[in-house]
């Protein structure tokens, strides 16, 4: 579907679901942030399933990534300023699904914008972001080998040899195709906000909604020991760590996301 | 500068798609020769009929062990996905029929498969597609052909049975230009060969039974999507980018993004039009996939030596293969296959027709079939066999002269291979 924020159009898939049909109106309104120059296709495991349990899902396309509208927003602060207002367009408070760099969009939404933020789920998530020079560079320069970097990394080592759990895909394939789709001049500067970036605790000390945070074990983008500070930082949010995934666990082990997903929200129904 | 993190080609033929099973510690692929999975609960059911979520359900759709050898062509091709099909024309009808409809046009080279020219020019009209056919060595032809309603291009990496060497780049420019997909058939060549991905084709189809496979004992076909076409561009792919009623409204590039090719082949080609792999066919063929690179070195190199031989024959009258001098595009398959241009050539011998089955006939070690790409030496008449169907016209226009013998070089010693060959073409002057 498409819709305005700002009076910049803004994409996001529902599943192929509705969110406008009577019958899910008082439904959750769960909305899905993607990571570093990537866009709303990093959760089609999750989607259309959650679109057909008695959500509004939606996987939003990041200013600029995709097919929303540009310019990007170029620092977590302000991108966490548009989700509160994609919020509020969207016409009442929103329950944040983020990974990587929508992760910290998130935390740092539903920091400065409890009012319109109901929950976090953080999915792949570290204390801080550093990123690799060599990265940063190629990324700079809308260099392919960023995306082929990007795509290496962000799954566990397994997946160099695959096994997707959609049947006859390639996991680092798709990855890579995702991130050299990214539009020139948007994923050097996507990278530069998460390294940038170093609100993260500060957020997590003043959060007062439900969070649920999601971790690869085999993460090698943000390690295990890297999440750490966060979560010593909200010691009652819900830990579910994933031993096969790496920094991508919604596709790693997206029947298992789909699990911490409805548990999350699940617990706040109740 | 750092590297990406990933195995290199002859690993990922070994490995790619597969990790030994974690019940049974099976390091070979398992047969899962099954029709159906078990279902964990009848949500789990409906999210898998409904594309909710991913998984086996039916063979018909997927399998695990077609799912390793799908993956693993993907990967080796550089690709986002693979659909495993019953054939190669399988495969080439399914990515036909997953773009096109009724009212659709096709710019393809002239110079493809026998069977593939009759499904362009013959089959596919009486569903109201059609086709212009186009010389391969010649990009603005491609161009020169393309209409309001023409929605893929398509051609051969290595053509049948001239070896003409496809400008991959050129072509694909000329596609992307007018907003179109390029569509490459490469089971001539394989991805050891060349990856037509990497320059700039966006669908890849194999005949898996050639040299993938390598062995000759089973038939199979891949659809390699390679993700970086944009379907949703301008409305011209209507089966991709705008909803579909088979899965209640889904929209494929929304949900999948790069995958929506793939999906919507898997989703709707493999359900409807059921040309599925079998698991023991796949089975067959990854353990060809898996000495891939080995075996297109030896194909290769034995080629040459077969070149060299023919070369110095009084009883040939031409070779085609375009790494001997007097092939068209001998600096282009330089430039573009540093590893060789593959191991199927022709020639023709001294006395037309009569010579030419003559010679058939009287090779000994090659066996004379419907079929390249073994691992045995293999000769063919196309005249007569492959291309029979195509009128005098059409055959003259794909340069298959009567004379023509076809040739698929095996692994034998490339002595033998030799030896028989040479004894054969005196036998075809007698």
């Amino acid at each position: 579907m498409k819709f305005q924020v700002d009076d910049l159009t803004v994409n996001a898939a529902t599943g192929a679901v509705s969110i406008e049909r009577d019958e899910v109106a008082d439904a959750p309104l769960v909305v899905l942030l993607h990571g570093a120059g990537m866009d709303r296709t990093v959760w089609s495991q999750q989607t259309r399933w959650l679109a057909h349990h008695d959500t509004r899902a939606l996987a939003v396309d990041l200013p600029g990534h995709g097919g929303s509208e540009g310019p990007a927003i170029t620092s977590i602060g302000e991108l966490a300023a548009w989700t509160a207002r994609l919020a509020e367009a969207l016409g009442g408070p929103v329950h944040l699904v983020g990974h990587s760099m929508g992760a910290f969009i998130a935390l740092e939404a539903a920091a400065a914008t409890p009012d319109r933020i109901a929950s976090v789920v953080l999915v792949g998530v570290g204390a801080a972001m550093p990123v690799h020079p060599d990265l940063q560079t190629a990324a700079d320069a809308d260099d392919p080998l960023a995306a082929a970097l990007m795509a290496g990394w962000m799954h566990g080592p397994d997946q160099r040899f695959g096994l997707n759990p959609t049947p006859g895909m390639s996991m680092t394939g798709t990855s890579r195709a995702v991130i050299e789709a990214c539009p020139p001049g948007v994923l050097g500067p996507d990278l530069a906000a998460c390294a940038a970036y170093g609100g993260a605790v500060d957020a997590a000390t003043v959060l007062t909604c439900p969070v649920t945070i999601i971790l690869g074990t085999l993460d090698r983008m943000t390690p295990r020991k890297a999440a750490q500070p966060l979560l010593d930082a909200m010691p009652s949010a819900t830990i579910v760590e994933l031993p096969d995934s790496g920094h991508a666990p919604m596709m790693e082990e997206p029947g298992a996301v789909r699990r911490a997903l409805g548990d999350h929200l699940g617990r706040l129904a109740v | 500068m750092i590297e990406p993190d990933s195995h290199r080609f002859d690993t990922r033929a070994l490995h790619a798609g597969q990790r030994p099973d974690p019940v049974t510690g099976s390091r070979a692929v398992p047969i899962h020769q099954t029709t159906s999975f078990v279902f964990d609960s009848v949500d789990h059911a409906s999210g898998l009929f409904n594309l909710e979520i991913s998984g086996h359900l039916y063979s018909r759709i997927s399998n695990p062990t077609v799912a390793v050898l799908e993956e693993r062509i993907a990967s080796l091709e550089g690709g986002v996905g693979g659909v495993c099909t019953s054939s190669g024309q399988a495969a080439f009808h399914l990515a036909l029929a997953t773009i096109l409809g009724a009212g659709d046009h096709v710019v393809a080279s002239r110079n493809i498969y026998g069977g593939s020219h009759n499904m362009l020019n013959l089959t596919m009209p009486r569903f109201g597609i059609t086709t212009t056919f186009v010389d391969p060595r010649d990009p603005q032809a491609f161009a020169e052909a393309i209409r309001p309603e023409t929605r893929l291009v398509f051609a051969e990496t290595l053509g049948n049975p001239g070896i003409e060497v496809l400008d991959i780049a050129a072509v694909a420019d000329v596609a992307h230009g007018a907003g179109l997909p390029l569509a490459v058939d490469s089971t001539f060549a394989t991805p050891y060969l060349i990856r037509p991905i990497e320059h700039g084709a966006d669908i890849v189809i194999h005949s898996v039974t050639k040299f993938l496979g390598g062995h000759g004992v089973a038939i199979g076909g891949i659809v390699v999507d390679g993700g970086r076409f944009d379907w949703a561009a301008d409305g011209k792919f209507p089966t991709l980018s705008e909803p579909y009623d088979g899965y209640h409204g889904i929209t494929f590039t929304e949900e999948f993004g790069p995958a929506a090719l793939s999906m919507r082949a898997r989703a709707e080609g493999l359900r409807d039009f059921g040309g599925c792999m079998s698991p023991a066919n796949a089975f067959y063929l990854l353990q060809g996939v898996e000495t891939l690179p080995v075996r297109m070195a030896r194909h290769v190199e034995n080629t040459l030596r077969v070149i060299d031989m023919l070369d110095g024959h009084d009883a040939v009258a031409w070779i085609s293969h375009p790494a001997h001098p007097s092939h068209p595009d001998h600096d282009l398959a330089k430039r573009l296959y540093p590893k060789g241009a593959g191991a199927i050539l022709s020639f023709g011998v001294h006395g037309g027709r009569d010579a030419g089955r003559k010679f058939i006939e009287a090779v000994d070690l090659a066996s004379h079939l419907a079929n390249v790409g073994d691992a045995k030496t293999l000769v063919i008449h196309p005249g007569s066999t492959t291309h029979q169907q195509m009128s005098a016209e059409d055959l003259a226009a794909a340069g298959v002269g009567e004379e023509l013998v076809r040739l698929s070089v095996g692994l034998e010693d490339p002595d033998d291979i030799c030896d028989d060959l040479s004894r054969a073409l005196r036998a075809s002057q007698r």
